[in-house]
């Protein structure tokens, strides 16, 4: 199984990322914002936590715009496996790969802490090693992780089952608690919540460690 | 171009006494230009050139086995065997972060950061240490929401975890809020980077981002008094770019692997001056600018503005001239600027040419060697009054009033805006004393702290300097780190003022005592003076920062308390309440002695912690609020009740120090009692763990109660 972390300029959680995949078995090649393809034999693509470009705009919109990121694009149109963490997360958005927007948190102040999450679903490659239900404990550490979608949107995210993981107490005023959510083809994650800061015992807590675990079933089953 | 004419208000302006003025002229043989005049003031300012405190600096114990690298360059380094080694040092950012809160703490992280990573090491762990004046001043708010905002804003962009700190409250600071940011990076013994120059004709490379006219003056704002005139004071403040500062440490470090770095030193304090002195002198070897090459973002800056602009995120390096173009190319790679501006020349000159003229033309040893040296008078403190009577409170009323303070709340409020995450390698997140982060790729872990009790420093400088040390100290050994060294980051008032001075020279007393005798030298440090304001001073706040070394993460003392554990002290209990929190906060007193610090006490008790770790189940050191406020935190963290047998007053928030409480099994508790005998360590047995309530002699209340009061008080304040 391969993986490749994409690294923009103000990336900060790459590595970890990376570390997190290594983790689970992957060999992992880190891929440059600057290129325009992907490595040959890519399983999955994770877009990584940090802030792409400074973030001084809106979160993500110019990472959305980078060469590398018509690539992803690409890779998830003809099926790829795309993981986005934090700002990948928000730059999954802005490239409308997944649907919604990440507003300033409702208390405005940048957030961290390990916060309880539950996993709505387990139909995914991602979350298929939990429990739909499950609480488990993951950190979080954002300023615009406020996730808003519209009504049509929030009905067809719910009619498909594709809400990923909703807070169990909301700590950003994200709309229906969500947390993380799900591409139609169900390949595409994007949360708020950092799984790689969660793989380790010495992390604290390890309930990140079954969504790479998983992938990798996944990946090696396809 | 036109340069104003040097008149007394202008040389006075610059922070000149007729007699510096006077070297200046004497030094040069001749009257200087405006440009050199503002280098003059830009290295000679007490910021720079530390002229007030350096004859007592010299006192500190700064060797030991462990140490790489002492006081003097950007930071001091300090090994962790495995051929690594941790880079660490504190800084101020007080009258910046006063005049623009977010803006000012800001750069004092971005500083700091690049103090770290200009050694060739890469930032593991940010601290700080923040002091604003009391809760009802109507610019506290401000300043409090606006510094915690600007330390997140830039160590969350740049990646790097702030794992702890501290935050206090106390008129003294109403004009002067003090801001000390503090940074460690993890590099290789073999791949340390520094500042002197080597080589006649090497190129004198930019780096980083251009230069415009922020924070032009900004040292000398720094070493001044703060009056009604501050709001002026504004444009000196710099700007700070996160996103920048991040490219510029990823684009070194790849820099530092090709071999192209010769020195390198970070432009701080006076830029573009300060730094490229630095180098020449160090190297004992002189600088030829050529200021058209600098990278600009403001049109038609002069001379003076281009050397003495704070502009941030900029690097100045001597370059092997063989490897430029794989230089070049890294800093393309990152989209940064990069720009040979100068080269080193043998002659002692330091060259400053601009538009095919010579602006600035200075003799550079002098510029950092002649800078003047003070013995200022002093006075030493006197010794204080006795405490006067205190009467005896209910220990459930006092601990509630503690955890109802904004002195002795939960800062989550703080803490939680900053990642203490990012890097993955945190082990103990902030809040629960030392925090710790493991050393990436290994088992080995590095715990950080910072401490000082300005009170206990006021009533007595010496015991108060030896204090902050031993705290220090405390948190680490609590932990289970074994402590490696110190930084000092010394915030005072004005030091013409023999008072002031008597109070600096006896907390340097002090600390140097501690740190001999904990071994835990003093590897870097930084001096804030002048923190007055229309002539009155902060309380003497000498912070002290430390790191201390886990061979293995699996002695992190990490524990929590439990039900059926029993509580122990270690450590020598008289109940000192003088200068207590106990006594500031319920009677809003501040008299009598700060307590006596027992250096050899320190260490025995510390060492026996750290020996004895099997035994332990949780553990956090005793300081300001005595055992009630120790055991409430242990109780807190672990969601159950405790029980003390003790009604005193005196021995419940008496803050006699060298002092741990320990919670732990019955059967460890005795193997415990075994070793402190054989340790001559003194230890008692003073409560149980169980339960949902404190109860404290008679008295009792339900922990949710005092919970819930410690974890809303701060957000009910600055919200």
């Amino acid at each position: 199984m391969k993986a490749a972390v994409l690294q923009f300029p103000g990336s900060n959680c790459d590595r970890d990322m990376v570390e997190g995949f290594r983790g689970a078995g992957f060999d992992v090649a880190t891929v440059w914002h600057k290129d325009t393809t992907l490595p040959d034999g890519i399983d999955i693509v994770g877009v990584p936590g940090g802030f792409s470009y400074g973030d001084y705009l809106r979160c993500g919109a110019i990472a959305a715009q980078s060469p590398i990121m018509r690539a992803v694009a690409d890779f998830a149109v003809w099926g790829g496996h795309v993981l986005g963490v934090c700002n990948g997360f928000q730059v999954l958005c802005e490239t409308r790969m997944l649907p919604g927007v990440l507003m300033r948190n409702a208390r405005l102040k940048f957030v961290c802490r390990t916060e309880p999450l539950i996993v709505a679903t387990s139909d995914s490659p991602f979350t298929r090693a939990y429990e739909a239900g499950q609480q488990i404990e993951i950190p979080i550490a954002h300023h615009d992780g406020n996730y808003q979608i519209d009504d049509d949107g929030l009905v067809a995210l719910r009619g498909e089952d594709r809400i990923a993981f909703t807070y169990a107490d909301n700590p950003n005023g994200s709309r229906a608690d969500i947390a993380g959510v799900l591409s139609a083809n169900r390949r595409v994650l994007g949360m708020m919540p950092h799984p790689e800061r969660a793989v380790e015992a010495a992390h604290g807590g390890t309930d990140g460690a079954p969504l790479f675990a998983a992938l990798a079933g996944a990946l090696v089953a396809a | 171009m036109t340069e104003p004419t040097i008149t007394p208000e202008i040389i006075a302006a610059h922070g000149f006494t007729d007699d510096e003025w006077a070297e200046v002229n004497a030094i040069l043989g001749r009257a200087p230009n405006f440009t050199e005049m503002g280098i003059f003031s830009a290295m000679w300012n007490e910021h720079c050139s530390y002229k007030s405190s350096k004859k007592w600096l010299r006192t500190l114990p700064t060797e030991g086995p462990q140490v790489i690298c002492g006081p003097g360059e950007n930071a001091g380094i300090v090994d962790i065997g495995d051929g690594q080694c941790v880079v660490f040092k504190m800084e101020s950012h007080n009258h910046p972060s006063y005049i623009e809160p977010y803006q000012g703490a800001a750069t004092g992280v971005g500083g700091i950061l690049r103090d770290v990573f200009t050694m060739g090491a890469r930032p593991i762990a940010a601290m700080n240490a923040l002091s604003f004046g009391q809760v009802d001043h109507p610019k506290t708010r401000q300043l409090v929401n606006g510094v915690v905002e600007g330390i997140g804003g830039y160590g969350n962009c740049f990646g790097v975890p702030t794992i702890g700190g501290e935050i206090r409250f106390h008129p003294a600071y109403n004009g002067n809020c003090l801001v000390n940011a503090f940074a460690a990076g993890l590099a290789d013994t073999d791949k340390i980077f520094y500042s002197a120059a080597s080589g006649v004709g090497m190129p004198v490379v930019y780096l980083g981002a251009k230069t415009g006219r922020d924070g032009v003056g900004g040292a000398t704002m720094a070493s001044a008094e703060f009056d009604d005139t501050i709001e002026e004071k504004r444009p000196t403040v710099q700007v700070g770019d996160p996103f920048t500062e991040k490219r510029l440490l990823e684009a070194c470090l790849e820099l530092m692997e090709t071999g192209a770095v010769i020195s390198i030193q970070d432009m701080g304090a006076a830029g573009l001056t300060c730094s490229a002195v630095e180098m020449g002198d160090k190297g004992g070897l002189g600088i030829k600018l050529t200021l058209d090459a600098v990278p600009q973002r403001e049109e038609n800056m002069s001379a003076y503005e281009m050397m003495l602009s704070e502009s941030q995120e900029r690097m100045l390096m001597v370059l092997n001239p063989d490897l430029e173009d794989q230089a070049r190319a890294i800093f393309e790679k990152w989209d940064l600027d990069f720009a040979i501006v100068g080269e080193t020349i043998a002659e002692d000159r330091f060259l400053i040419i601009h538009g095919n003229e010579t602006v600035a033309d200075l003799p550079l040893s002098k510029l950092a060697s002649t800078a003047p040296e003070y013995d200022r008078p002093w006075v030493e403190t006197p010794a204080a009054e006795p405490l006067a009577d205190v009467p005896q409170i209910d220990p459930i009323d006092g601990l509630r009033a503690l955890v109802a303070s904004p002195n002795y709340c939960s800062r989550a409020w703080a803490y939680q805006q900053y990642d203490s995450q990012v890097m993955a390698d945190t082990i103990r997140a902030p809040g629960l004393g030392a925090g710790v982060v493991r050393v990436h790729g290994t088992n080995k872990a590095l715990a950080f702290t910072s401490d000082v009790t300005p009170r206990y420093v006021k009533a007595n400088p010496v015991e108060g300097g030896k204090q902050a040390v031993a705290e220090a100290f405390r948190n680490l050994c609590a932990v289970g780190a074994k402590p490696l060294a110190t930084t000092d980051n010394m915030n005072f008032g004005n030091p013409q003022k023999p008072e002031i001075m008597g109070q600096f020279v006896g907390a340097i007393k002090g600390i140097g005592e501690a740190c001999l005798a904990l071994d835990t030298p003093i590897v870097s440090g930084n001096v804030s003076l002048y923190n007055e304001t229309d002539g009155t001073g902060i309380l003497p706040t000498p912070t002290i920062g430390a790191v201390g070394l886990l061979d293995s993460v699996d002695d992190l003392i990490a524990g929590t308390a439990r039900d059926g554990h029993v509580l122990l002290l270690v450590g020598e209990t008289t109940g000192h309440l003088g200068q207590s929190a106990l006594l500031y906060e319920v009677f809003n007193r501040e008299d009598g002695d700060a307590p006596h610090v027992d250096l050899e006490a320190e260490r025995r008790n510390g060492d026996f912690i750290r020996d004895n770790r099997e035994w332990i189940g949780a553990c956090t050191d005793l300081s300001d609020g005595g055992l009630a406020l120790a055991a409430f935190e242990l109780a807190n963290a672990a969601g159950t009740g405790i029980t003390l047998d003790v009604a005193d007053t005196a021995t419940l928030f008496g803050e006699d120090q060298a002092r741990y409480l320990i919670s732990t099994s019955f059967d460890k508790a005795e193997a415990l009692m075994i070793a402190a005998g054989r340790a001559g360590v003194s230890i008692v047995t003073v409560g149980k763990v169980g339960g949902e309530a404190i109860r404290i002699g008679g008295s009792e209340a339900p922990l949710a109660e005092l919970s819930d009061i410690w974890s809303s008080t701060f957000a009910t304040h600055f919200g």
